[in-house]
């Protein structure tokens, strides 16, 4: 049974991966893009991380995508592009040189290692304890790990994230008649 | 007879997941447009992210799925500020490719 909801998983994530990089409209990559992202939740239920799970779906595959495909809509940029246009000639046969070699090196490497002994990870007791919980182990453990040995790193976040939100607004905004605005160069129409 | 079918081992995850990253690296070395390499860069990260939740399982230690956590707080703030750029860039010169975004002085 877990052979199979890996195949299946597999399956739809390597697919959606390759819609990614060969499909030509932008709309299209996005919904591959969809596809891929399901696979890895359906993959992180059966290593048992629910809760990541439950966040893929939410946050990638509903947030990010439709932010994707919010600027194509929004830009008007959905129109296909023409691969067959190959400004570099040795751009492909260098890309399929490096992804291979990658996959290789890193293949090897795993196929080497995976006799190797696991060693024994100490955690503070809390999340030990709440590993053990019958119902959402998970959940509670992974919520000790974060708000109580990763505190620090979490509240960054929410900076990070303040960040973000306002460097947005600052960079997608249109500057108003009369006001300072920094980047004003003549566009080079080509 | 049932019983002697494999169930999937850690190595499958990370042998999937380097599948995963080299698809999205060649993705971002081929694609010109800047939303589809955004993509391929999503590719990337999520690879990195099943890695890290199968070896968190495999060495019994929570840590690694709250580095997963983490790492899709800053992809989500990564895609916003590219985006917000990609929309800056393209507003201006509809239609760009990476190609055409190759002078930064604007």
């Amino acid at each position: 049974m877990e052979l199979f909801v890996f195949i299946v998983a597999a399956a739809m994530v390597l697919v959606g991966a390759v819609g990614v990089v060969v499909r030509k409209h932008p709309v299209h990559a996005a919904l591959s893009l969809v596809m891929t992202l399901f696979g890895i939740a359906v993959l992180f239920v059966a290593q048992e991380a629910h809760f990541l799970a439950a966040v893929q779906v939410i946050v990638y595959a509903g947030a990010i995508v439709v932010l994707f495909l919010f600027v194509i809509m929004l830009l008007g940029v959905d129109n296909a592009e023409d691969l067959h246009i190959e400004p570099f000639r040795v751009q492909r046969p260098v890309a399929a040189a490096v992804g291979s070699g990658l996959v290789t090196i890193i293949g090897l490497a795993i196929i080497a290692s995976r006799k190797a002994t696991v060693p024994v990870v100490t955690q503070s007791q809390a999340v030990q304890d709440a590993a053990l919980d019958p119902h959402d182990g998970n959940i509670r453990a992974l919520a000790r790990d974060v708000f109580s040995d990763h505190v620090l790193a979490f509240e960054l976040t929410s900076v990070l994230l303040v960040i973000a939100v306002v460097a947005t607004v600052m960079l997608a905004r249109k500057p108003k008649p009369g006001e300072l605005v920094i980047i004003e160069t003549p566009v080079s129409v080509k | 007879m049932i019983a002697a079918i494999a169930t999937p081992t850690t190595t499958w995850y990370l042998l999937l997941g380097a599948v995963l990253f080299s698809i999205g690296v060649i993705g971002v070395m081929v694609r010109r447009n800047p939303l589809i390499l955004f993509m391929c860069v999503e590719l990337m990260l999520n690879a990195v992210n099943l890695t890290f939740v199968a070896l968190a399982r495999r060495f019994g230690d929570i840590g690694g799925q709250s580095t997963v956590f983490f790492v899709m707080v800053v992809a989500a703030a990564e895609v916003v500020v590219g985006l917000g750029i990609v929309v800056a860039i393209l507003r201006r010169k509809p239609h760009a490719t990476t190609d055409d975004m190759a002078e930064l002085k604007g």
